[in-house]
This record gives structure tokens, C-alpha cells and sequence, in this order.
């Protein structure tokens, strides 16, 4: 494997990892605001801000590590994306900000508010829709280049079918991810009550998560037939197998059966899913502006950050496993047996 | 005004590190703190410094989640609003950025961690563990982003080429001569403001007439740290001088208003310049720029008049370097009053003129921090990337930067009304003496 693939591999991976575990986030956020206002807030906030309050600033990380590590591979992409994304992108860096520093304060500081939670529970629905706009931007056609000038065709972003097809898959797989995981996380718990609700959840917004995603294809289709022919030309076996992952992971989460085997297979079926369509996006990282092969960084450069990834990933990967002992995998504290 | 994307650029810029390095300063230096308390708390088996270092992770996790935030909004309009800098910049400092990624991520686990786990160990030591790798992590995140910003002033590990940078050398310029001064000058900075923000809150109850001696034991943990990061401190920044001496004499010179090259070099401190150059009303200090610049009074300063006009930072940084200056002087001395009181004058060593003080040392050592990095900044004007490229050529052709300050703005001062609300609330309603009470420690006196 050459050191450009290695380096968007890398990448893509941990922007998958963000994809999950902000999710999760996300998505308990609206839940918890919904739990708050339908009165089912005693059944399932503490068992979202006992999952939550450990890891939210490590979710945080994984989308720093993304950004970070996209301009230090591919340094072009932050001439163009940069330029593009600046109101979409501050829009996300905002939400992100009030979502992160408001949770501080109301888990941290004084006491639980409402405002406080509809804050979070709101920017949990935004944010997605705001980065997602990357995504769809890196697709091509919403960007003019003249010259040295880069200009953010911002008109046509909200005029395209594609672009909200990803609004919405976005939305509704954050929703989906997040019911699948806290329904196994209350199943742990031994929370009836929890569990019930957050399983209603799951099997709602199942349906709505498949209906998105062919509706991406459909639009994708349209907007970009380049990138859709090598989608489903060489690359159908893993939407195929995301598909399946999905159905039998609805099918456990229906019979009430192996939540956690449900969640890995939701977790695959975003795996493939993502992967597909990575893949199929290459060789370009921005439709047509930036190739992968001729947007990499120096030699020299490459090849320290691999070994710099490695050396890190030694110390992330016990750290990591470290943090899910105690507050995902210890039964006591998912309990809530143990401060 | 008319619209100016480089200006726009460079306020936003402005503004959001401005609001972040008051957050970033406080993750830098309270975990060292908060370490100390609970060492010293479990070393003495004393219940007070074991408050007290909960009490301050408490309030830390607040700036923390703000230091959070903000610092991920600098992170990504480094690419929203100087993409070309980014572009080429990326090629030969990608390493240090990435590396403050994993630094920033091993130390949001393990802070993680240690904030719910104080009860779950068995052996309490072990929870005490858990703050080294949240203190080499937020000290290691502070050394790579320096390094970044070191590298903006001395760039170095690579040739150009044609506009192209070839032969690049990703460590070279990593440790490049900025580094050292740099780093150890925002380190010890960092931890002398957090000492002195601690010290400040045990002195404003003390003040305030609580006699507990948790706030005595409080003000001694803080001050004699605060003292010894002040004498760092400005041993570095006479190091950071001869540095700028050295490497970038064109910053030292707009700050000392140091025209002609010459040896034998006053300081001046203060004053007013005209136009045609003349000092007046400063208070001149003979050779000491000499000797600030290369330890001897014989010693020959770099003068502004040898660089063109154009790459001339501004004069104002002046008065930026003046204050910075007084008030680390300021500082040191009011911990060093406290010090020599509590040895030789323990009878004094609780007036009120000292313990006011003290108070008044949190903002002004923020302040410090404040002005000392926009002497450093604007120092490095017309500058981007220092005998280079200039700022601006640098910026975004966007036309919404002047939208996105309003909302950034807006953004801030919720932030800081915010935080400051929650951590009055958190502490108000919550005296030590009561939580001390609840815990059951009274016998520890």
C-alpha cells in the first residue's frame, strides 16, 4: 500500500470512529431533551450522562484528530476546503462549542436545566447536518475555481437534492446509532425502564436510516454518475453487506435479543456503508479539484506522520481500552453502583 | 469600512486565540497544582489539600470544557481563514499539529477517568497516578503548539525552490531555534498564572474573613509555587530576549523603539515617540538591552532602521512588551513578599494589603499572559511565516469573515458569561468548611 492510501485509510478510519461515537453523543443529546419533556427524564438521563460524562471530550478528539490530520496528509485540501467551508464549517465549530462547554456546565456545575439540555439536544441534530455539508461539497460541483480564487457556491448547496439526502441521512442514522447503542448500554445496566424506551427508539428510527440511505444513492445518481457507477459497478458487495448487517441487527433489537451483538452489527453496517463509499470516492478527495495521489504531502513528511500515527496509536489503543473498562464494560458502574 | 478579508481574517484570528489562551493557560497549569494539593494531601494524610484538590478539579472541568471548545474552533479556522498559509505551511509543520492531536487525546482520557474514579480505587495513590499522564499530556500539547508557533517565527528544514518547498526535514523544523525559549517561557508562564489564579481565590476568602486553615494551607501551596514559576519565568524571558536578539532582532528592536545599531543600549521603559523618532518622558535604564540582548553592556543591538519599512512590525508592541514586563515583576514580587513574611514576619503574613494583593494577581497575571502573546504575534508582522510569506497573502478570499466575527463574538461572550456563572454557583453554594464537615474530617485541624 502506498504511503497516500495508507494516510486516507488512516483518516478515514478515525473519521469513522468520530462517525460512531459522536452519534452516540448526538443523539443521546436529543434523547435526553426528549426524555426531559415527555417526563421519562428519571428513566434514562442518568444512564445517558453516566455513559456521556467520561467520554464526551474524547469524541471531541477524534474529530480534532480527523481535521488535523487531513491537512498534515493532504495539505491542498485545506486550501480548498478551507475556503469553501468557512460558514458551514464556523457554523459546526459554534454548535460544537455550545453543545460541548454547555454539557460542562450543566453536568459538571450547578444544577440540570432545561435550557441547558435544549441546547444540547438541538445542536446534537445540527451539528451532523453542518458536517455533512464536507461530504456533500467534496462530491464537486459546489465549488467555482478561477485562477487562485476558490468561491463557495453556496446557492447551489441549498438547491441540491443531493445535498439534502445527506442532511437527512445524517440526521436520522445519529438518531439510529444512538438508540441502538443506549439500548444495549441500558440492557447492561439491567435497566428495564430504560431499555424499553430506548429500544422504541431503535426499531423508529430504523426504517427511516435505509429509506436515507438509498436516497443518497438515488440523488448521488444525478449529481455525480461518476462516482455512482464505480459505487455500484465495483463496489455493491459492500453496501450488500451493510444492508444485511442492518436488517439482522433490527431483527435482534425487535425479538429483544443480543442488544450487543445488534450494536456491532450497526456499527458494521455504517462500516461498510462508509467504507463503500470512501473507496468508491477515490481517487478524488475533491471532486475534481483534489487527487488523492498529487494533493499528498513531501515524502519525508508522509512518512513521519506514519510513524508518529503508530507510536501514538501504542499509547492510544491501552488508553482507550483502558477508559471502556471502567465506564463501558465495568457492570457495577453502568449500574451506577459506583461514583 | 470597506471590506478587508486579511484584516477580518486577522481579527477573528485575534479574537478567538485571545479568548482561548486564558482557557488554554489554566489546562496547561492547574492539573500541576491539583497534583501537588492531592500529593501532599496523601503524603501528610492531611483532608484539606485532598479538598482542595478536588475542589479545584471541580472548577477545572469547566475551563477545561471551554479550553476544549475553543481550542477546536482555532484549530479548524486555521484552515477557514488562512487556507493558503495552511497549504503550504501543512508540508513542513504537520508533524508538531498532529503530534498536539495525540497529546490532547491521551490526555482527555485519562482526565476522563480521573474525575470518576476518586472513590473507586482502593489504593488512593493510584487515582493520584492517573494526573501524570494529564499533565504530560496538556504540557506536551502546550510544547507542540508552541512549536507550531515557534516555527512561524524562525522557519527552518526545508528549501524553496521555485515556490515549491522541497527537502523537507519534518524534525528540523519541529526544534527549530525558537523552540526552547519559546516553550519554557509559556510552560512556567502557565503554571506561575495558575498558581497565582488558586492563590487568589484562598486570599479572597481569607479576606472575606473565613479563618479556616484549609484557605491558610490553600495560599501557602499556591504562593511558593507561584514565587519559584515567577523567578522562572523571567529567567526564560531574559533568555527569550537574547533569543530575539539573535534570530529575530527586528521584534526586539520595535520594542524597545532601538533605532541605530549600537552597542551600549538603554531600556526604555514607557514613554512616547514622535514622529521623527525621538523618545521622550521614558524612563532609560543604561545598557540594559545590551545586556538583555547578549549578557554584556558592550554588547551591539540590531537597530529597526536596517530592515525595510515594509517588514517592520508596528511600534505599539512598546507598550505590550513594557507591561508584560512589569507585571511578571509585579508578580514575583508580590509572592516573594508573601514568602519572606511567612519565614521571618509570620505575624504579617495575613494583612490585608498583602492578601489584596494577591487577589488582584489572577487578573494580572492573565493579563500578562494576554500581552505577552500579542507582543509576540504582532512582533512577528508583516509576517506569517517569517521571511516568507506575508499575512497578507495568506488569508481566505471569502467575503463573510466580518459575519462570522459577529457570531464568534457573540459565541465568546456566552462562553465567559457562562463560565464565570457556573463556577460562582458551583462554589457559592458550597462552602469548604461545610463540604470538610460533611466528609467528616474534622479531625484534621
Amino acid at each position: 500500500m502506498n504511503l497516500e492510501l495508507l494516510g486516507i485509510t488512516v483518516l478515514w478510519t478515525f473519521l469513522y470512529g468520530y462517525l460512531i461515537v459522536a452519534s452516540i453523543d448526538f443523539g443521546a443529546g436529543f434523547f435526553a431533551y426528549y426524555g426531559k419533556i415527555t417526563k421519562k427524564d428519571h428513566l434514562i438521563n442518568d444512564l445517558i450522562s453516566r455513559y456521556l460524562s467520561p467520554v464526551w471530550e474524547v469524541t471531541n478528539v477524534f474529530f480534532v484528530f480527523f481535521f488535523v490530520g487531513i491537512v498534515g496528509f493532504f495539505p491542498s485540501t485545506a486550501y480548498y476546503f478551507g475556503t469553501a467551508l468557512l460558514i458551514p464549517g464556523s457554523i459546526a465549530i459554534i454548535l460544537l462549542a455550545i453543545r460541548g462547554s454547555f454539557y460542562a456546565f450543566n453536568n459538571y456545575g450547578s444544577r440540570s436545566s432545561t435550557a441547558y439540555l435544549f441546547l444540547y439536544g438541538a445542536t446534537g441534530l445540527l451539528i451532523p447536518a453542518s458536517l455533512s455539508t464536507a461530504l456533500t461539497i467534496s462530491e464537486g460541483g459546489f465549488l467555482k475555481v478561477e485562477g487562485d480564487k476558490v468561491t463557495f457556491l453556496a446557492k447551489e448547496l441549498f438547491a441540491s437534492p443531493y445535498s439534502w439526502s445527506v442532511v437527512v441521512l445524517s440526521i436520522v442514522s445519529v438518531l439510529f446509532i444512538s438508540a441502538a447503542f443506549l439500548t444495549y448500554y441500558a440492557d447492561r445496566a439491567d435497566d428495564r425502564g430504560a431499555r424499553t424506551i430506548l429500544r422504541k427508539f431503535a426499531l423508529l428510527w430504523s426504517p427511516p436510516t435505509i429509506v436515507a440511505s438509498f436516497l443518497v444513492f438515488v440523488s448521488l445518481r444525478e449529481h455525480n454518475p461518476e462516482h455512482f457507477h464505480k459505487a455500484v459497478s465495483e463496489y455493491w458487495w459492500m453496501f450488500a453487506l451493510s444492508l444485511l448487517c442492518f436488517i439482522i441487527a433490527s431483527c435482534l433489537i425487535y425479538i429483544r435479543r443480543n442488544f450487543g451483538a445488534a450494536f456491532i452489527l450497526v456499527m458494521l453496517q455504517f462500516f461498510f456503508a462508509f467504507f463503500g463509499y470512501g473507496a468508491s470516492h477515490l481517487p478524488y478527495i475533491l471532486y475534481p479539484h483534489v487527487v488523492l495521489h498529487e494533493s499528498v504531502t513531501n515524502e519525508t513528511m508522509a512518512v513521519a506522520l506514519v510513524i508518529v500515527f503508530v507510536l501514538g496509536l501504542l499509547l492510544l489503543i491501552p488508553s482507550l481500552y483502558l477508559l471502556m473498562k471502567l465506564f463501558l464494560f465495568d457492570a457495577e458502574y453502568v449500574k451506577g453502583k459506583k461514583q | 469600512m470597506s471590506y478587508d478579508a486579511v484584516l477580518y481574517s486577522r481579527i477573528l484570528t485575534e479574537m478567538t486565540l485571545a479568548f482561548h489562551i486564558l482557557f488554554a493557560t489554566i489546562g496547561v497549569g492547574v492539573p500541576v497544582m491539583i497534583a501537588l494539593a492531592q500529593w501532599m494531601g496523601l503524603k501528610h494524610n492531611d483532608a484539606h489539600y485532598l479538598l482542595l484538590a478536588r475542589r479545584w478539579t471541580r472548577g477545572f472541568t469547566i475551563t477545561v470544557a471551554v479550553g476544549v471548545v475553543t481550542g477546536t474552533a482555532i484549530g479548524l479556522q486555521l484552515s477557514l481563514l488562512w487556507p493558503s498559509f495552511m497549504e503550504q505551511a501543512g508540508q513542513l509543520i504537520a508533524l508538531p499539529l498532529f503530534m498536539e492531536t495525540f497529546a490532547f487525546f491521551f490526555e482527555a482520557i485519562f482526565l476522563g477517568i480521573y474525575l470518576y474514579t476518586w472513590d473507586r480505587f482502593k489504593n488512593p495513590k493510584l487515582h493520584l497516578l492517573l494526573l501524570v499522564p494529564v499533565v504530560i499530556g496538556s504540557s506536551m500539547s502546550a510544547f507542540f503548539i508552541t512549536a507550531v508557533n515557534a516555527f512561524m517565527n524562525t522557519p527552518q528544514g526545508f528549501d524553496l525552490v521555485n515556490g515549491v518547498f522541497v527537502n523537507v526535514e519534518p524534525l528540523k523544523a519541529m526544534f527549530n531555534p525558537a523552540v526552547p525559549t519559546k516553550v519554557g517561557h509559556v510552560l512556567v508562564s502557565a503554571y506561575m498564572t495558575s498558581a497565582f489564579i488558586l492563590a487568589a481565590l484562598a486570599a479572597y476568602h481569607l479576606l472575606r474573613g473565613r479563618k479556616h486553615s484549609y484557605y491558610k494551607k490553600a495560599l501557602r501551596i499556591t504562593l511558593i509555587p507561584a514565587l519559584v514559576f515567577s523567578i522562572a519565568t523571567a529567567l526564560v524571558g531574559d533568555l527569550s530576549g537574547k533569543f530575539l536578539a539573535e534570530y529575530q532582532p527586528e521584534k526586539l528592536a520595535a520594542a524597545e523603539w532601538h533605532f541605530e545599531t549600537e552597542g551600549e543600549a538603554p531600556l526604555i521603559l514607557f514613554g512616547k515617540l514622535d514622529e521623527e523618532q525621538k523618545v521622550s518622558g521614558a524612563v532609560k535604564i543604561p545598557w540594559a538591552l545590551s545586556i538583555l540582548a547578549g549578557s554584556l553592556p558592550s554588547t551591539e543591538v540590531v537597530g529597526l532602521n536596517e530592515f525595510p519599512e515594509d517588514e517592520r512590525p508596528p511600534l505599539y508592541i512598546h507598550y505590550l512588551f513594557d507591561v508584560m514586563v512589569t507585571l511578571g515583576m509585579v508578580l514575583l514580587l508580590i509572592s516573594f513578599t508573601y514568602v519572606v513574611l511567612s519565614k521571618w514576619k509570620p505575624k504579617k503574613m495575613y494583612n490585608k494589603w498583602l492578601l489584596r494583593a494577591v487577589v488582584l494577581s489572577a487578573p494580572l497575571s492573565l493579563i500578562a499572559i494576554e500581552v505577552g502573546w500579542i507582543f509576540a504575534e504582532v512582533g512577528r508582522q508583516p509576517w506569517i511565516l517569517r521571511g516568507y510569506l506575508k499575512t497578507v497573502e495568506a488569508a481566505t478570499s471569502s467575503p463573510h469573515v466580518d459575519t462570522m466575527i459577529m457570531a464568534f463574538g457573540a459565541l465568546y461572550v456566552l462562553l465567559g458569561v457562562g463560565a464565570v456563572v457556573v463556577l460562582r454557583n458551583m462554589f457559592k453554594n458550597n462552602p469548604a468548611e461545610e463540604e470538610l464537615e460533611a466528609r467528616g474530617n474534622l479531625h484534621v485541624s
